[in-house]
């Protein structure tokens, strides 16, 4: 069925349709919009689970690892300051291996306050164990939504879902929702590698040693290194699983088939754009005015950022004679995040791209089409011209 | 002169001549228009706030607002003091760092609900049991107003919100309650439609040595009213017919339930060491006088 909602609503379809069990979640904009349609289900009956109205996102996450730690399905969602105030639960969730689903609807972070979008919230969360999946449009966001579980769940890892602020989150788009039923098929109910059961009593998450030692049982048990070697090696394991499970759903759903690059005017591009999330949709016109011009570029959009797909970046990008990264969020004192992996990615490739980083549409700043114009002119004409350093575009000093 | 002429009523020019609110010294202007939705009373909560600073003899030069997130957190931005606009739920512990790095100041926090006690309650008791040298004003909105009116810990039971479109199944807080449980040393309950109880009791929380706490019941038409198909002035008729005012009341007969009464007054004022002054005694003057004797 296709309907007309906004992005906050394509993803509470998603995890009405995932069957999650325990909701809960906390009020922050521009993720609120999605909590309350979750609610509207479950209060309406269409949606059988537990919504709890906890008092703050250190609590929704709380509430989601043990919901996830008893055998539930479990979903929050957050933005910005929000997403911050979670931060010792997420370290928490990855590390004890909880398949949990949030959707991060990206809004800037304080301070100074803003509500409006940039990618900063989800990208300072990067090293926290959690995957990341960024979608562009609102059926990627209900798409994706269904996928995270099944992948969090195959890698006992959790995800977070991310997607713009205002420019997803609250515009209207047309787009599908998949069939229950099939989606019942595609992804089957959870079946945890452990949960709490009273008949055998578990206690998990115990002080570690440094080192190894024998546990109750005399069996030697890893100790915090190896539980964390494990969850980076299951997590780089896991770009392999997202690509399986994009395969499965092509066949199912007749949709994706880019698990990790969605490429767009790529095949004889020596120029590339990349950047994240609905970014790539919008450079899509730009590209198409460059074309005309002339000049050979494409653009690609990131769809995994956790675990980073470096092989596959690396594949898309050497040979080409210039790749331009543009980002909504910046390693202060460094350089963007995203530009600095692109850079590592491409390091043992045999042709290396020039590779130039812009910075853009900080704390909801309009990006402007004359603006992308003209970055990618400069960067295609004249690619020695700019050096390591971020430009950033639209600053008004 | 002709008399007519003399009673003739001249329309005030309403371009040339700018209309001064009598608070305007106190107000940033040019933040104003505000952002408060009509039919909203955290104006009228904001206004006795502001008029109780200045009878209260306080040096405003001397006196800081804090704010936390939400509708009643801009109360921060629009005040023309030193004024903190903090992170949701950290008005009560900004406010602290603040009074103990510069005691002589008098620090307001002026906050809602939601901030002041579900994310932020935590802040609230401990400050409230250190008997910090604090005033806290809370209106009570009943609502996440800011975020579009999700159920909060303030909601009454069974009241429709965003995210309990059947009924909220969950109990209220009563807020004095609490307050008294955790230490405060001055607590009291009013509404927006006692704008004048309210400022004077607004002004005796500012000149309280110790932890003050004044719980401000406001309507949010909104966010929180259409759903329950209560209009701003319905809500105040409520709050004109179901509260009565009984001071020095217990703390435990203020349970908010407008199918009954709601009690309003001034609960507790009662006089105990601050934190500074117990701080001073236990640890400076302690290792002074040991120094001396040393």
């Amino acid at each position: 069925m296709h309907i007309i909602e906004s992005g906050n609503v394509a993803a509470a379809y998603g995890v009405n349709l995932a069957r999650a069990q325990v909701i809960a979640a906390y009020p922050i904009t521009p993720q609120t919009p999605l909590t309350e349609k979750l609610s509207e289900l479950v209060d309406a009956g269409e949606m059988n689970a537990q919504y709890i109205p906890v008092e703050s996102e250190h609590s929704a996450l709380s509430v989601c690892i043990a919901a996830s730690s008893a055998g539930s399905r479990a979903f929050t969602a957050t933005s910005a300051n929000g997403l911050l105030y979670m931060n010792e639960q997420l370290h928490w969730a990855a590390g004890a291996r909880l398949p949990i689903v949030m959707c991060v609807v990206n809004r800037g972070i304080g301070a100074p306050w803003t509500v409006w979008n940039d990618h900063q919230d989800a990208i300072s969360q990067r090293d926290t164990g959690w995957m990341q999946l960024y979608a562009c449009d609102h059926q990627q966001i209900i798409d994706t939504v269904i996928q995270a579980y099944y992948l969090a769940e195959t890698v006992s890892i959790p995800v977070m879902v991310c997607y713009d602020g205002y420019i997803l989150s609250h515009t209207y788009m047309p787009f599908e929702i998949p069939d229950a039923k099939t989606v019942d098929m595609f992804l089957p109910p959870f079946t945890p590698a452990y949960a709490l059961e009273p008949s055998n009593p578990a206690n998990l998450n115990t002080v570690t040693l440094p080192d190894i030692r024998p546990d109750v049982r005399g069996n030697m048990a890893p100790a915090y290194m190896e539980i964390r070697h494990n969850l980076h090696m299951d997590m780089r394991e896991a770009i392999d699983v997202v690509a399986d499970i994009d395969k499965k759903f092509k066949k199912t759903f007749k949709r994706g088939g880019n698990p990790y690059i969605e490429p767009y005017r790529c095949d004889d591009a020596d120029f590339v754009a990349i950047c994240l999330g609905s970014l790539s949709y919008q450079l899509r016109d730009v590209i198409d005015l460059l074309r005309d011009e002339g000049l050979p570029v494409g653009v690609m959009g990131l769809r995994l950022f956790r675990p980073f797909p470096d092989q596959a970046i690396a594949g898309a990008l050497s040979g080409r004679k210039c790749v331009i990264v543009f980002e909504k969020a910046l390693s202060y004192g460094n350089q963007g995040a995203l530009y600095a992996d692109i850079k590592s990615a491409l390091y043992p490739c045999k042709s290396r791209p020039i590779v130039h980083n812009y910075i853009l549409g900080l704390g909801g700043r309009e990006i402007k089409t004359a603006q992308l114009i003209e970055a990618l002119r400069k960067s295609c004409k004249k690619p020695k011209e700019i050096g390591d350093t971020p430009v950033w575009i639209g600053l008004k000093l | 002169m002709n008399p007519k002429d003399q009673n003739k009523y001249e329309e005030p020019n309403m371009v040339d001549t700018p209309l001064h609110h009598p608070l305007d010294d106190l107000l940033r202007t040019d933040r104003i228009p505000h952002i408060w939705c009509p039919g909203c009373g955290i104006g009228t909560a904001f206004s006795a706030c502001l008029q109780a600073m200045r009878t209260s003899g306080l040096d405003l030069e001397k006196t800081v607002m804090v704010s936390g997130i939400g509708c009643s957190g801009r109360g921060a931005g629009y005040v023309k003091l030193d004024s903190y606009h903090t992170t949701h739920g950290r008005a009560i512990p900004f406010a602290t760092g603040m009074k103990l790095a510069n005691p002589d100041l008098n620090v307001v926090v002026f906050s809602g609900d939601g901030d002041l006690f579900a994310i932020g309650g935590n802040h609230f008791i401990h400050a409230a049991r250190r008997n910090m040298a604090l005033t806290v004003v809370c209106v009570n909105n009943f609502t996440y107003g800011m975020t579009g009116g999700q159920v909060a810990a303030t909601t009454p039971y069974q009241a429709k919100t965003t995210t309990t479109p059947r009924g909220n199944h969950e109990a209220p807080f009563n807020l004095p309650l609490l307050a008294y449980a955790s230490g405060a040393t001055l607590i009291a309950r009013w509404t927006i439609l006692h704008a004048r109880d309210l400022t004077e009791c607004l002004k005796q929380a500012l000149q309280h040595s110790g932890f003050s706490f004044v719980e401000i019941l406001s309507p949010c038409p909104v966010n929180y009213g259409r759903r329950n198909r209560q209009s701003a002035l319905d809500m105040l008729k409520m709050f004109q017919d179901k509260c009565i005012i009984q001071n020095n009341a217990s703390p435990a007969d203020l349970e908010m339930d407008f199918a009954k009464r709601i009690v309003l007054g001034k609960f507790v004022h009662v006089q105990r060491p601050t934190c500074i002054e117990t701080y001073d005694k236990t640890c400076r003057l302690a290792d002074f006088s040991k120094g001396k004797a040393a």
